[in-house]
């Protein structure tokens, strides 16, 4: 009960216990003053004495709309009645019903959900005619089907759990299934759904009465004021706002009391509000922020500095941690890659290994926060503002392959377009040159067809094509580094290998270095020249690939070795379990981080549009 | 009234085995169910429209002319429509009516009812048009402006201004805004026209009337579905790729918005034909909603029926010109349902 105390939680119970009072006692209280000719006072202003005006016959009208709260609110509640128990009989309904006739019931719910409500509405009100029962029950009915699908999707959802299988096959029967356990589970949801339901029903009955079709003169309620007091707008602009508010208000009360339930049952998005609390970062995110402090790296010495084609030193990512402050995930990591060289980056999920390789690219995400002594492609300083034709170079020279290429490719644009448009702008290139381009890069990567290929559309290849397909992506330009991002994890096994021949070649046809990350000590012992291991945000140790096994020092990479399987590997042994936990390794404070990252919130975008990436 | 009742859900995705249209091509598959669906709505339609006159309790010829009406009256009305014949022979003659273009005779004023739409029809078309263009063109830049104000420091502070009036937009239904904007730019400010329809000044303020809520709505959609594409990977492929920022935006990520958007966004279009009803009652514009209304009122069935036929047959082309849109630009129909 504890979030009823929430700002929302507050005032939804402070509107309903307006609305109820008005609802019990207006008639008792105004009913005088609504329902009295007073001729003297006729079409009167708004003023003190009469806060809304008054009327054409001198009536007074706030009087006349606070007796209507009863009316209004009991037709409201009528017509919500009808609607939420008509959705959940049928919805319900559905659910138990076999294959056929449940998909005939819900193809028809769908049809009926095509067409727009009012006119749903209209027709109900045609054959009950315009009286204020026969509104009610035309927007009761209008809104059966929206309820249906509702309670149709969430007793769907419901039965698919576990639970409710396992009661099925101990033997409880359809009606035993739906009301021990997915009445109960859906219970709360359909609350919310109703006192939402409200809002709009309470509008539309507002909007009926308005239209003349729905509560009938001499009874009155909100909507029947609203229209009456626009005829006399220019006179007095009150006898129209006032009734508009009072609808206003009322549908604000239902929609805040949806909230608070909602908020009850945990399904609050307060998330996002908080997370754009963390906004004020204390530096800009990306490349605005630049390190005051060239602080010695720690960890790593960055080999061949003076040769580098790309370093970072000292790099440090944060980011918005939700509550106003900031998490670093990455810890002043130096790295550099000399050109031609093929770098290893090794460690487990979450050891910073894809920030870093981001941070070298500059496609750090926009809410993190990096700071680094030096970050350079070779002779771009990448802790400024890039000059004009520093994009440009960035664009061509610098290629990057993702995890997963059916996320990496764009899916609503042709294989063609996407491999084009680096030539097409920054290499000067005309469209036939640039698509010529293109199939020379696909057929180097070992596609057939290229040129016809260059037609489809990513979803038209297969998983392995497309991982080759963004390859010959990377390569369009002039690349002198790629950065591989996990390039074979999302693929089988076979695809794999494929995969990384590919690579390799590229590299050989083009001289470019690249950047191999990757969790698999293995794999990247391979293929690369050096690898790097990275644990916890920082550099571990730095090693040359050929040596690994004989020089490995520090005990996380020992472990990752240990890990690995052979020949004589003895398989009734258990494979080695790799460090003690994290906060046995790290230092105290990191550990608090690594708690920390778990706290950033669903609608921060950081941490989790990559969550397997790092 | 009410732009949208409650929150409208996807349809859960179909199991993939039991459909045969599974083996044919994504497109085809899509284009064969939409356009079954199609066909079925078009005979409920026209059933639902027939109907209307039957399932009314009581009789509906007495109703419409009153408890007053001398019964050789009532009798020759009821003759004309025909309601003396077997249902099944109506419907029938409805039918072929239909395909003739007669909609029949209206019992209060006697007019042709084709002849009255026909009339009336031009008007109510264009205002719905005129909505259309002004509810899209405003959601688009709208919301994504908003999700990429939302993605900088000093944008996230203007952040809740946007939300929050987009939600009030929302929750406001169109009669109400309606009202609201006769009370600010008619009588306070004097701006434009309380009521009428044909030029700028008494046109403005119905279009705006009828597409504020669906425009608010749609650019919370926009701005969601920026939200998720900026997120993507394929995004940072972009960006990776150093494009200039318009076609980052116009060319990776506009694609991607206008499916999602459109196929949640269709049902709410076609809700905003039916908003006609409302802003042609609101300011006086003689348009087929207007005729519906007093026609409802009056309990002139024939007239009924026709109107609420135009009106659903409308709807359906907006579902069907969404559709086509849909097909054209997703490669992937991905919209597997709804």
């Amino acid at each position: 009960m504890r979030k009823l105390v929430s700002p929302a939680g507050i005032a939804a119970v402070l509107g309903t216990a307006v609305l109820l009072s008005a609802a019990l006692a207006g008639p008792g209280t105004w009913g005088g003053a609504a329902t009295e000719p007073a001729i003297v006072d006729r079409l009167a202003p708004a003023g003190a004495e009469h806060l809304f005006g008054t009327d054409d016959l001198g009536r007074d009208i706030f009087a006349r709309v606070m007796v209507a709260a009863r009316l209004s609110l009991l037709l409201t509640a009528g017509a919500t009645a009808i609607g939420v128990l008509g959705g959940v009989l049928v919805g319900l309904t559905a659910a138990v019903l076999p294959k056929y006739p449940r998909r005939a019931l819900v193809w028809v719910m769908d049809m009926l959900l095509a067409f727009p409500w009012l006119l749903l509405v209209l027709f109900c009100t045609v054959i009950w005619g315009a009286t204020a029962t026969g509104a009610m029950l035309a927007i009761g009915l209008a809104g059966i089907p929206n309820l249906t699908r509702l309670v149709y999707n969430l007793a769907a959802s419901v039965s698919g759990q576990d639970y409710v299988r396992a009661a099925r096959v101990v033997g409880v029967g359809p009606f035993g299934v739906l009301f021990r356990h997915i009445l109960p589970n859906i219970a709360n949801p359909l609350l919310v759904q109703a006192a939402a339901s409200a809002s709009v029903t309470l509008l539309a009955f507002a909007g009926l009465s308005f239209l003349d079709l729905g509560v009938q003169a001499p009874e009155y309620d909100w909507g029947r004021l609203l229209n009456e007091g626009i005829g006399s707008i220019y006179t007095n602009p009150m006898g129209a706002i006032g009734p508009g508010i009072t609808i206003v208000f009322a549908g604000l009360v239902f929609t805040l009391v949806a909230e608070a339930l909602a908020d009850q049952a945990g399904q609050g998005v307060r998330s996002v509000t908080a997370a754009g609390r963390a906004s004020m970062a204390p530096t800009g995110p990306g490349r605005a922020a630049r390190a005051e402090d060239a602080a010695a790296p720690d960890g790593a010495v960055p080999q061949g500095a003076g040769t580098a084609l790309a370093e970072v030193t000292d790099l440090r990512i944060a980011f918005p941690d939700g509550e106003g402050g900031l998490v670093e995930r990455v810890h002043g990591v130096s790295l550099s890659v000399r050109p031609g060289e093929i770098v290893g980056i090794v460690g487990e999920s979450g050891s910073g290994k894809s920030l870093t390789a981001m941070a070298l690219a500059d496609l750090s995400d926009a809410s993190a926060v990096v700071r680094s002594a030096t970050r350079r492609f070779d002779d771009i300083d990448l802790n400024t503002p890039l000059a004009r034709g520093e994009g440009k170079r960035l664009g061509t020279e610098l290629g990057i392959v993702f995890q997963d290429p059916l996320t990496s490719l764009n899916p609503a644009l042709t294989i063609g377009r996407q491999l084009t448009e680096v030539s097409r702008t920054h290499l000067g290139m005309n469209r036939g040159e640039a698509r010529e381009r293109a199939a020379a890069r696909l057929r180097a990567v070992g596609i057939p067809d290229p040129g016809d290929r260059l037609r489809d559309y990513p979803h038209q290849f297969s998983g392995g094509m497309r991982q080759r397909a963004m390859i010959g992506m990377a390569l369009t330009g002039n690349p002198r580094l790629i950065i591989a991002d996990e390039p074979t994890t999302a693929l089988d096994v076979t695809v794999q290998k494929q995969v990384l021949g590919v690579l390799h070649q590229a590299q050989q046809a083009t001289g470019a270095a690249i950047v191999l990350i990757s969790h698999d000590i293995a794999l990247v012992s391979g293929f690369c020249d050096r690898v790097v291991v990275m644990k916890d945000g920082a550099v571990v140790e730095e090693l040359d690939a050929r040596r690994i096994r004989e020089e490995a020092g520090h005990p996380h990479t020992k472990g990752l070795i240990a890990c690995l399987p052979d020949m004589r590997s003895d398989r009734d042994r258990p494979l080695p379990v790799i460090d003690a936990p994290l906060s046995a390794v790290a230092p105290p404070d990191e550990a608090v981080q690594g708690g920390a990252v778990a706290k950033v919130p669903a609608g921060d975008t950081g941490t989790r549009s990559r969550p397997s990436a790092t | 009234m009410a732009t949208a009742p409650g929150p409208v859900r996807p349809a859960e995705p179909a199991p993939a085995s039991a459909r045969f249209t599974d083996r044919l091509s994504p497109r085809a598959s899509f284009a064969i169910r939409r356009t079954g669906r199609l066909v079925a709505s078009l005979l409920i339609v026209v059933v639902a429209s027939f109907l209307v006159i039957h399932l009314v309790p009581g009789d509906p010829v007495r109703a419409a002319l009153g408890p007053t009406a001398p019964v050789g009256l009532v009798e020759n009305t009821r003759a004309d429509l025909g309601l003396d014949e077997p249902v099944t022979r109506q419907f029938a003659d409805y039918v072929a009516g239909l395909l003739q273009g007669d909609l029949g005779t209206s019992i209060q004023t006697r007019q042709d009812v084709a002849e009255v739409i026909a009339a009336r029809f031009p008007t109510t078309l264009t205002l719905a048009s005129l909505g259309f263009l002004v509810a899209i063109a405003g959601a688009l830049p709208i919301g994504m402006g908003a999700a990429l104000l939302a993605r900088t420091a000093r944008g996230r502070s203007a952040n809740p201004v946007v939300s929050g009036g987009l939600g009030v937009l929302i929750a406001v239904p169109d009669f109400l805004l309606s009202v609201g904007l006769i009370a600010v730019f008619s009588v306070w400010l004097g701006l434009f026209s309380p009521a009428g329809w044909g030029d700028l000044r008494s046109s403005v303020l119905p279009v705006l009337g009828l597409s504020l809520g669906p425009m608010a709505y749609l650019a919370r959609i926009v701005q969601v579905e920026m939200i998720k594409v900026l997120d993507s990977t394929y995004m940072t492929t972009a960006r990776a790729k150093r494009l200039p920022q318009r076609i980052v935006l116009f060319r990776h990520a506009l694609p991607n918005i206008v499916t999602a958007t459109l196929t949640v966004g269709g049902l709410l279009l076609s809700g905003l034909t039916a908003g006609t009803v409302v802003i042609e009652t609101v300011f006086a514009i003689p348009g087929m909603g207007n005729t519906l209304i007093s026609a409802v009122q009056t309990k002139d069935y024939p007239m009924i029926q026709g109107v609420v036929l135009v009106f659903a047959l409308m709807v359906l082309a907006v579902n069907l010109i969404v559709d086509l849109i849909l097909i054209t630009i997703d490669p992937r129909t991905s919209i597997s349902e709804g």
